[in-house]
């Protein structure tokens, strides 16, 4: 028997999705962008409508000029974990800039944004502990949950009042109850009611974790996220998030204003055991960071984007999540039907994400998009215009 | 009031019944992932219907150990009993 046995059932569907001639999914390769919206795939211009890059910043000169200046000076890499040789000036300067941005006392900062999930939530919530978690987290926080000791509880989606109910269910039984939600969900861009789950935490005693990786730089008038959009920063007692969607680097950081996170470095596994950030992407972040705090215009074309794309998949009969966010996703019903519609749409020059069960909530297939501050609205009426053309192929929509 | 293994099953397989695509023929010895084709989420759903109808929660942690519909009624039975 090969060790790749048990993977039978992910060859078959891996091979449903491909039969007839489609693409594999999960390969596709950008040979290079053009700019933040446009890449060339398959030797053709298209139009990136999946990326996570909400301000476009990947492809900001201010952050190229910094990352260059700090390659010369600095080299290309630290060869060393945060707690051994790899902590630099520049490693603080970074934290200390994160922290003054969420106006918070403490930051660390990871070398992933899915290693601060794993980082924090397996450190903090110890095995005597509970971790109560939305039924809709991301990976990065379901894995964290598993590598952490505690007792792992699920509630209802965005739902404060299940949560409540099984907290008081905890009633009584010793150790930190730990809430996980996140700021905007990555599947259907569905926003947390934080207020609410902030109320649910004060009231029950509860700690509360936010990740506000699709949120930052989005949300909030200062960009802080929606903690900061619905005025409860102070209930939250950790925000995570990454550097890899809005500011358009990568890493991962938390902000706290709790003493203790300082001994989160001594025992956060996936903080300790990995190579630090380079030099080159600090720089980089924290160029980006300043344009994200001086161009509030980005959030707001952000936004009017995320508008223009919802309102336009909606007006040709599609059906989408019912916020506009900058994730807007046009769920599907069958398998088979989104890996054609995914296809089409990536010939005729869009690129989407495709999501597929059971990483997506409700077992539905979903073509997922983001939208960017940087898109225009000729590109958003085009990718719609493309978005028609399959739908009618395919006979989907109205 | 507390319930048996046996009232727990029974509602366990009740509340299965009632998805059209579950096999009409499942019982306590049925294994939840590869007789009734359920993924990860899919477990994790289901779990969470069966914890309100019982007013308990089962932590993650414990559902790695569960196969069958009779060990899920275990577990949970255990769980009320302040285990």
């Amino acid at each position: 028997m090969s060790i790749f046995t048990k993977y039978e059932p992910l060859a078959r569907s891996l091979a449903a999705v491909t039969n007839g001639g489609g693409r594999n999914p999960f390969s596709v390769v950008i040979d290079h962008p053009v700019s933040s919206t446009v890449g060339v795939i398959e030797g053709r211009e298209t139009l990136l409508f999946g990326t996570n890059n909400y301000l476009g910043l990947s492809q900001s000169e201010a952050a190229i000029e910094a990352a260059i200046d700090t390659l010369r000076t600095h080299g290309v890499g630290t060869t060393g974990s945060r707690i051994a040789n790899g902590t630099q000036g520049l490693h603080r300067q970074l934290e200390e800039r994160i922290a003054a941005f969420f106006r918070r006392r403490h930051c660390m900062v990871f070398s992933t944004g899915y290693q601060a999930n794993l980082g924090m939530i397996s450190a903090l919530a110890g095995k005597d502990d509970y971790l109560l978690l939305d039924a809709d987290s991301h990976a990065s926080i379901y894995d964290g949950s598993r590598l952490s000791q505690a007792q792992v509880i699920r509630f209802r989606h965005n739902d404060p009042e299940d949560l409540h109910k099984r907290l008081r269910r905890l009633d009584g039984t010793p150790g930190a109850k730990l809430i996980v939600v996140e700021g905007i969900y990555s599947m259907m861009g569905d926003v947390v009611p934080m207020a609410e789950f902030a109320a649910v935490k004060r009231e029950t005693g509860a700690w509360l974790l936010a990740d506000e990786a699709h949120s930052v730089g989005v949300m909030g008038e200062h960009g802080r996220g929606v903690a900061e959009a619905c005025g409860v920063e102070d209930d939250v007692d950790f925000v995570v998030g990454t550097f890899s969607k809005s500011l358009g680097t990568v890493g991962g950081y938390c902000v706290s204003d709790q003493d203790g996170l300082d001994l989160i470095r001594l025992c956060s596994r996936p903080y300790m055991f990995t190579a630090s950030l380079p030099p080159d992407v600090i720089a980089a972040t924290m160029a980006a960071l300043s344009e994200l705090e001086q161009r509030p215009d980005l959030r707001h074309r952000l936004m009017d984007n995320a508008r223009r794309l919802h309102a336009g998949l909606n007006a040709i009969g599609l059906r989408t999540g019912p916020q506009a966010s900058p994730v807007v996703s046009v769920v599907l019903d069958e398998v088979g039907q989104a890996v054609q519609f995914w296809n089409r749409l990536l010939d005729l020059g869009v690129y989407v994400n495709l999501s597929l069960p059971p990483a997506t909530p409700d077992q539905h297939p979903l073509l997922r998009t983001s939208v960017m501050a940087t898109h225009d609205a000729a590109q958003i009426d085009q990718a719609i215009a493309i978005f028609a053309t399959v739908a009618r192929e395919l006979g989907i929509g109205g | 009031m507390s319930e048996t293994v046996a009232d727990v099953s029974a509602l366990i397989i009740q509340t299965l019944l009632a998805n059209p695509k579950v096999p009409r023929d499942i019982s306590g010895s049925s294994k939840i992932v590869e007789d009734l084709a359920f993924d990860s989420l899919a477990v994790m759903n289901f779990v969470m219907e069966i914890e309100d109808s019982l007013d308990v929660s089962v932590p993650l942690d414990r559902l790695a150990d569960i196969r069958t519909i009779d060990d899920l009624a275990n577990c949970i039975v255990s769980l009320k009993q302040g285990d």
